[in-house]
């Protein structure tokens, strides 16, 4: 690699280490319980979509079913804890894992499928996946399961008093998301994936094996997506398949990656800074009316965006820079 | 279960599947003629059923003589949406495919949005139209008349449409430019001006089956969502662009859907649709008829 390539993933890597020193301080100085509860939503999915961006941004391939992936991480990590008493932090393992091996194995025949019929074969398998858990009485049906409160501790991974051991763990995750992101971007898989989204047949036609790549992409990101279910169920302490497994989640993931810059190392994160929080605040100021406003709020954004910055707001970055160098 | 419980189902499934298809028809439309899938498909329906509702409220039209005043309005919304929103997405320079995805998902938010601000999230019906609640008899099947109504109407509309593509300027215009934009404008055709149209098609359409179903369903602002999947599985199962398609895929989803209910609790009927779906994909990779 050439000298300048290598510079940028330092600088990156320096980036990345700065903001994660500040957003670590950051709770020292804001105490209120409300802000911190949107700056954990926000770093979970920021992750979440770092996760969505290595499927969806580097190999190309449009998920809009990663809830199902979101909510199984969440299930395992439940049923084990309430069943069982499996401590959470190997539910989640365990999530991780079931998710990566189911991704793979709907991978097998879905990647087959192009693009429009690719897309709604995801949504429609996690609806399914949906619908199933509505109805399976064992894991608590429509009504869903709460999590029973076993006192504060590490181990258990449940904190009532104070929500900072929940937001250090969130900034942890982001952190090994956007690490993942990071060292995959530089590796072979990551070339490959550059390949198979920007031109399947060449990729294959040079030796890439696209379908594998393609799983390989697929089993990452659902390993991370089940970790952000079971970390939020955990958080949220009660989870039905409504919370945790409807159509919403899967566009909350892919959103900010879409929005912040598909594809791109910085993309999801400053997709979730920006609209998590807009998300959260318009809903409890302005859409406790229950009159849409949030929504109205919500969807001129999305509109404004996508047209305005069709590559990501990441673009405004990138001209400013380029403007900088000359 | 008896041989008249499944006829009785099969011949309901079979009404709702025409339905489906007049329902989905629009958007195989607008996907044939510029590739853009219209993630508002739901929301132009969930419109049209409110302007049915609207219509009955205030000035006591009955949703049958609505229709036609709401297939036309829609046209107008259909051919708007696309001259001051899409319009401007098929110009993007970087990721166009998301861009249409999520420019026209926007949109569907917005107009959930603006539902709830001005018709508020309330459950509305229209309990009392000519045909509301009667039910006739056929060889000791009993169907009921706005479904049957309803069926009758998507059957005219896609006898209208074929007719129309085939026969008209206008239909050899959409259909050329869908086989080659490019070439349609060195002829002297407005592109955008086909699109728009195209657009104001699809809208009527999905008006028309709008006003057909505010006859037998709530009317919410999110009513469009729980209709849009199914829409959508139906276009990509008689594959993506084919207008055929949509009306096959129609009759197979109602006809799936009827039959799961029979065998699996009526919660899970979905799962039957989706689950021929992708049976169909994996076999088909392009859907029943499609060609791209």
């Amino acid at each position: 690699m050439d000298d300048a390539h290598s510079k940028r993933r330092l600088r990156d890597l320096i980036v990345a280490a700065v903001l994660t020193c500040i957003a670590a301080l950051v709770p020292l100085f804001v105490k209120d319980v409300y802000v911190q509860n949107i700056m954990v939503l926000t770093l979970m999915y920021a992750a979440l979509s770092q996760a969505w961006n290595i499927l969806g941004g580097y190999c190309g391939q449009i998920s809009l079913g990663h809830a199902l992936y979101f909510g199984l991480g969440a299930y395992t990590t439940v049923l084990l804890f309430t069943k069982f008493g499996v401590l959470p932090w190997f539910g989640m393992l365990g999530g991780g894992l079931i998710s990566a091996v189911i991704a793979m194995a709907l991978g097998y025949p879905t990647f087959r499928l192009r693009g429009h019929y690719f897309v709604i074969a995801t949504i429609v398998i996690a609806e399914i996946g949906f619908l199933l858990f509505h109805n399976w009485d064992w894991a608590g049906a429509a009504l869903g399961i709460d999590i029973p409160v076993r006192g504060d501790s590490w181990a258990k991974f449940q904190f009532t008093r104070s929500k900072l051991p929940y937001y250090y763990f969130a900034l942890v995750f982001c952190c090994v998301a956007w690490l993942v992101t990071w060292w995959l971007e530089n590796s072979k898989w990551g070339y490959w994936w550059r390949a198979v989204k920007d031109n399947p047949e060449a990729a294959e036609s040079l030796g890439v094996v696209v379908f594998n790549s393609k799983m390989g992409a697929a089993a990452v990101s659902a390993f991370l997506t089940a970790i952000g279910g079971a970390f939020y169920a955990m958080f949220v302490s009660y989870i039905d398949p409504e919370s945790v497994m409807t159509f919403q989640f899967s566009l909350l993931m892919a959103l900010p990656a879409v929005l912040g810059g598909i594809g791109t190392l910085w993309g999801p994160v400053l997709g979730a800074v920006i609209l998590i929080p807009l998300t959260e605040l318009t809903r409890s100021f302005i859409g406790g009316s229950g009159r849409g406003v949030d929504l109205i709020l919500y969807g001129t954004v999305i509109v404004v965006i996508s047209l305005a910055r069709p590559e990501g707001l990441i673009g405004l970055f990138a001209k400013r820079r380029k403007e900088v160098a000359r | 279960m008896t041989t008249a419980t499944i006829i009785q189902s099969l011949a309901s499934g079979l009404l709702m599947g025409l339905l489906y298809g007049l329902v989905a028809v629009g958007l195989a439309l607008i996907f044939g003629l510029m590739d853009v899938t219209n993630f508002a498909h739901g929301e132009f329906l969930m419109l049209a059923m409110y302007m049915t509702f609207f219509l009955f409220a205030f000035f006591a039209i009955d949703p049958l003589l609505a229709a036609p005043l709401v297939g036309a309005a829609m046209f107008v919304f259909g051919a708007v949406a696309y001259l001051l929103v899409v319009r401007f997405a098929m110009r993007a320079k970087a990721n166009i495919g998301m861009v249409q995805i999520f420019t026209t998902f926007g949109l569907a938010i917005l107009m959930r949005g603006l539902a709830q601000y001005f018709f508020t999230p309330d459950y509305r019906s229209i309990n009392v139209s000519w045909l509301g609640g009667k039910t006739i008899s056929l060889g000791g099947v009993f169907l009921p008349v706005p479904q049957l109504v309803g069926a009758l109407v998507s059957l005219a509309a896609f006898g209208a449409l074929y007719f129309f593509i085939k026969k008209t300027d206008f239909g050899r215009a959409l259909e050329a430019t869908r086989e080659d934009a490019g070439a349609v404008a060195l002829v002297g055709i407005d592109k955008n001006k086909v699109f728009a149209l195209g657009w104001g098609l699809g809208g009527a359409l999905v008006g028309l089956a709008g006003a057909v179903m505010a006859m037998f369903f709530y009317i919410y602002p999110d009513v469009g969502a729980s209709f849009a999947l199914i829409a959508y599985v139906t276009v990509a199962l008689g594959g993506f662009g084919s207008v055929f398609g949509a009306f096959a895929g129609g009759i197979i989803v109602g006809l799936v859907e009827a039959s799961t209910a029979l065998i699996l609790p009526p919660s899970l009927k979905s799962v039957g649709i989706y689950a021929v779906y992708l049976l169909v994909v994996f076999i088909r990779p392009r859907g029943l008829f499609g060609s791209i």
